[in-house]
């Protein structure tokens, strides 16, 4: 049984099409293993068993995973890690979990998330807080926490998340697993539940870039459910190359973060060393507009989210409170319990930021700023294949370390944002292990590298040949502390 | 203290008549059972996403083409942001700086903008008030919710009521010609609201307006602009100041209520519309779009006006009924002598007047009486060979019973009296020895007198008589 669960998303696609792996078993041991969630991982876990699954498997050769709760899936609850959702059970299901259902992976489960996604640690659910699968004090990041820790801590073979401003990267890089966050278009919305619109982007949470690679192949393309969707001309090929010879590698000079733990510095240094033994250029790239990510960001974000959670108004369905007074009263009193104090913070945040008379100097120049962004990427682009940065300034972190102080929070955003903002992908790797600021175990370390809007064969190569080099192959211990 | 002018424009939405809703796949229905035409996406449910109905906009184009409005070659959506259980997104999909039709005119009024956007869901409220507030309960019914909308905003052209309630006719037959919408008033299909200022007449300054609601005809539009007009002046000229609010028009009362005023405005908290895409009509829409539009009202009056020598009111009829004029032009098409504008009195006088006597429900597709038996009467009556009377019963029989006018004519003995038979001149001259005080009063100089002669004449002939030779010979005679 163990053995199976070893077995790569890949591996074990390749040996069910060989027929060397029996999908049912398969998917029986992960069922059982996905029971044994300690993490508080899972919203809702497939328990009806392999004969007679929740969702129907059409074919049997790719391997079960996990849902971020932030997509829809016909009659099994979907909460979006909030309250105000608590027993909404949606009446059809997101295209990419279609098409994952048609592509033969059943659903495993849903996995816990920050609150509409709007968080950086997991601890904005509604439904508690995820443990990171290293240290079980610390936050597996966010919001796709529940996403990370499942791959992490053996709960899946692989899961998809959402990432909005780092909410797929930053998660991967806490629990040591790839993140990737594909370009803004190449996979449908359509049954994500909105965020940010303009920024929300699906994408894969794997053991290894080949997973990635074979996950995003199938959730990648045009929907026609999805007017913002384009898909990845082509497609996606599971990547090959072994060296890096001839590619070159810009560091941002915006980005050096004097805000960065020791550890991760060291780290990220030492993959840069890895980078030119595989024959790779590293560079100094400049992104001047790069820095003022973060303040654009937690303008445009809250902005969309402010309309993007007025819906949730008690009318139609999710939960409602109050209603014996007037309708305001009945608004004020579901939108009051509903929604937790993060996604209270960005609303009031956003709607302010879309005020009459506060619109220019907001939402407009914070849409200058994402601009200027892109357009710094272009340069960059013109001069280096990808740019690579830490994926977060530091290892994971206590829960309840930053939970009360928002800005701290949303810095952990500083490295992923900027590539949310272009809309470009980026995708985090495990670089190796550091030791956490005050001391403590080693925690994993994640390396980010982007690469042009719609360049990501070219991303998974390089990324595939570096996680080759590093031969990262550390994973949690699983014991407190 | 100066008169004071009404300064009026109109902001006019219209449903369009497509198949499907704006932003999804369900189908537009009136009057079915209530909420059977939903789905995730009309009913807002987390996750959805907006999908533009093309149709739409290839009917919002025709319309920009009509209005000869500048097409904007790239437009995009914004979201108007506010809570209400009719939105069940809490915003609603609409156009704001860029809309996709630009500055146009039709007619005399100019067009400022017309735009795309969702129709809100209908919203009933239970109780005696009929509105929201005091009501026990208020029910939703999402059918309507997310129907294609343009909404045609006008400059402030408009100088009195009943003109823009003529002007708001002008643009629903213009609408209802390209085929694009039933602009039903009753059903709600055509709503129009008025944007009202007062000001000194000769002054160019526009003064603070109220916006004018919930007229659902086109004579409780003029009335509600009436009475808001009255109201405004009645304010001014007693040294008050008209506030800006928005007003609902109760035609029962003939009363004005405030809805909200200025500080309750809402803000709407417009941005771009992350879910879509901008709208960018290709050459080959823009043709099509010319290119299907039929002969409009404005330029059909102006060609029957210029080119046909038409008057006003028969010109301005014909353009708001397409089938009437259809009619017109085929009976022109069969009339040798007849004038254009003969045969436009035939039709908009006698012919209207007879059916309407008939109770007969015309359908000028397919005419009572054929455009070549009116046509061949209106020659008969031209060539002086029956009178107008005379023309008027033919029609009556045509109307009445059909056939060829001439056997009528023959039939019913109603053929002119040879003028130089001398017949006439012996009756005229009868006519007059039986009023000596007629004639003397022609005599005196009273023009008018002349009438009760020629009646005794045409009494005489059966109207056989041509009026013009009546009159000749009494002259003659004096």
């Amino acid at each position: 049984m163990t053995d199976l669960l070893a077995l790569t998303a890949l591996e074990a696609h390749e040996a069910m099409v060989a027929g060397d792996l029996d999908a049912a078993e398969y998917t029986a041991a992960w069922r059982q293993a996905a029971a044994g969630d300690e993490l508080n991982a899972y919203l809702w876990r497939d328990e009806s068993g392999a004969e007679a699954p929740a969702i129907a498997v059409e074919r049997d050769c790719i391997a079960p995973i996990a849902v971020k709760d932030i997509f829809t899936t016909e009659g099994v609850p979907t909460t979006a890690g909030s309250r105000i959702l608590e027993g909404y059970r949606p009446p059809y299901t997101a295209t990419a979990v279609r098409k994952l259902i048609e592509a033969g992976a059943p659903v495993l489960g849903k996995t816990n998330m920050d609150e509409f996604a709007m968080g950086s640690s997991n601890e904005n659910s509604a439904y508690g807080p995820v443990l990171n699968p290293w240290d079980h004090e610390r936050v597996p990041g966010g919001s796709s926490g529940g996403s990370a820790a499942v791959v992490a801590g053996g709960l899946a073979p692989w899961s998809i998340g959402t990432d909005t401003g780092g909410s797929i990267r930053q998660p991967a890089a806490f629990c040591g697993i790839v993140g990737l966050k594909p370009t803004y278009g190449a996979i449908s919305r359509y049954g994500m539940i909105a965020f940010a619109s303009s920024l929300d982007q699906c994408g894969p949470l794997t053991r290894t870039v080949s997973d990635a690679a074979l996950l995003l192949g199938i959730l990648q393309g045009r929907d026609p459910l999805d007017s913002t969707s384009v898909g990845i001309e082509g497609g996606i090929a599971l990547p090959g190359r072994e060296d890096l010879s001839g590619l070159r590698f810009g560091v941002p000079s915006e980005l050096a973060g004097d805000d960065l733990d020791a550890g991760v510095r060291e780290v990220f240094e030492q993959t840069l060393k890895q980078i030119e033994a595989l024959g790779g250029e590293v560079s100094e790239v400049s992104l001047p507009s790069s820095e003022h990510g973060i303040s654009a960001y937690y303008v445009i974000a809250p902005a969309e989210a402010s309309s993007n959670l007025a819906r949730y108004d008690g009318v139609r369905y999710g939960m409602r409170a109050g209603g014996d007074g007037d309708l305001i009263e009945m608004y004020e009193t579901t939108r009051s319990e509903g929604f937790g104090p993060e996604v209270k913070r960005r609303i009031m945040l956003g709607t302010y930021a879309l005020s009459s008379g506060y619109y220019d100097a907001y939402y407009g120049q914070a849409q200058k700023v994402r601009t200027r962004i892109a357009q710094d990427f272009d340069g960059a682009f013109a001069e280096v294949d990808y740019v690579v940065t830490p994926t977060a300034p530091s290892v994971s972190f206590k829960l309840g370390e930053k939970s009360d102080d928002p800005l701290a929070m949303y810095l952990n955003d500083f490295f992923t944002v900027p590539m949310s903002l272009a809309g470009i992908p980026a995708i985090s790797i495990p670089a190796g292990l550091a030791e956490p600021e005050g001391g403590g175990p080693k925690l994993p370390v994640g390396f980010q590298i982007a690469a042009p809007a719609f360049a990501e064969q070219r991303l998974l190569d390089a990324a595939y040949a570096l996680e080759q080099g590093i031969g990262f192959d550390a994973r949690p211990g699983g014991a407190d502390g | 203290m100066a008169d004071l002018e009404a300064v009026i424009g109109l902001e006019i939405h219209v449903q369009l008549a497509t198949k499907t809703k704006m932003f999804c796949g369900c189908e537009l229905s009136f009057g079915d059972e209530p909420n059977v035409h939903t789905c995730p996406i009309c009913l807002a449910h987390p996750g959805v996403l907006p999908v533009p109905n093309e149709k739409a906009i290839r009917y919002a184009l025709q319309i920009g083409a009509a209005l000869n409005c500048e097409i904007a070659p790239r437009s995009i959506f914004h979201r108007k942001n506010y809570f209400y259980p009719d939105s069940p997104k809490a915003y609603q999909i609409s156009q704001y700086d860029i809309p996709i039709c630009g500055a146009g005119r039709l007619g005399e009024v100019r067009i400022h903008r017309a735009h795309l956007e969702e129709d809100a869901a209908k919203t009933i409220h239970v109780g005696s008030s009929g509105r929201i507030h005091g009501s026990a309960a208020s029910l939703v019914d999402f059918n309507r919710g997310g129907t294609p909308l343009v909404e045609i905003v006008t400059e402030p052209d408009l100088r009195d009521p009943a003109e823009a309630a003529e002007w708001a006719r002008l643009l629903r037959e213009t609408v209802r010609q390209l085929g694009v919408s039933d602009v039903s008033m009753e059903e709600g299909s055509l709503r129009v609201d008025a944007n009202i200022s007062v000001r000194p007449v000769g002054s160019e300054e526009l003064g603070t307006k109220t916006e004018l609601k919930n007229m659902n005809s086109f004579r409780f539009l003029q009335r509600g602009m009436e009475a808001e007009y009255a109201r405004q002046c009645a304010l001014v000229e007693a040294g008050g100041a008209v506030e800006q609010e928005t007003l609902h028009f109760d035609p029962a009362s003939g009363s004005l209520t405030s809805l909200r005023s200025k500080e309750e405005a809402h803000d709407y908290r417009y941005f771009p519309e992350p879910d879509l895409v901008p709208i960018v009509p290709t050459e080959a829409m823009l043709r099509e779009a010319r290119e299907a539009l039929p002969e409009l009202p404005v330029a059909r009056i102006e060609r029957y006006e210029k080119e046909l020598g038409l008057e006003s009111d028969p010109a301005r009829l014909f353009g708001r009924e397409p089938e009437m004029a259809a009619y017109f032009e085929a009976t022109c098409a069969e009339a040798g002598e007849a004038e254009p504008r003969t045969i436009a009195n035939w039709i908009t006088g006698d012919l209207t007047a007879e059916l309407r006597k008939g109770d007969v429900d015309e359908d000028f597709t397919d005419p009572t009486v054929p455009p070549a038996s009116l046509a061949r009467l209106a020659e008969l009556v031209a060539a002086k060979k029956i009178s107008h009377g005379s023309g008027r019963k033919v029609l009556a029989i045509l109307v009445a019973e059909g056939g060829d006018p001439e056997a009528i004519v023959e039939r019913e003995g109603l053929a002119q009296m040879e003028s130089d038979s001398g017949e006439l001149e012996s009756i005229v001259e009868k006519a007059m020895a039986d009023n000596p005080d007629a004639v003397e009063k022609i005599r005196e100089g009273n023009g008018k007198a002349i009438g009760a002669i020629v009646g005794a004449v045409m009494r005489e002939t059966k109207g056989r008589a041509d009026g013009g030779e009546v009159n000749r010979l009494i002259q003659e005679k004096l």
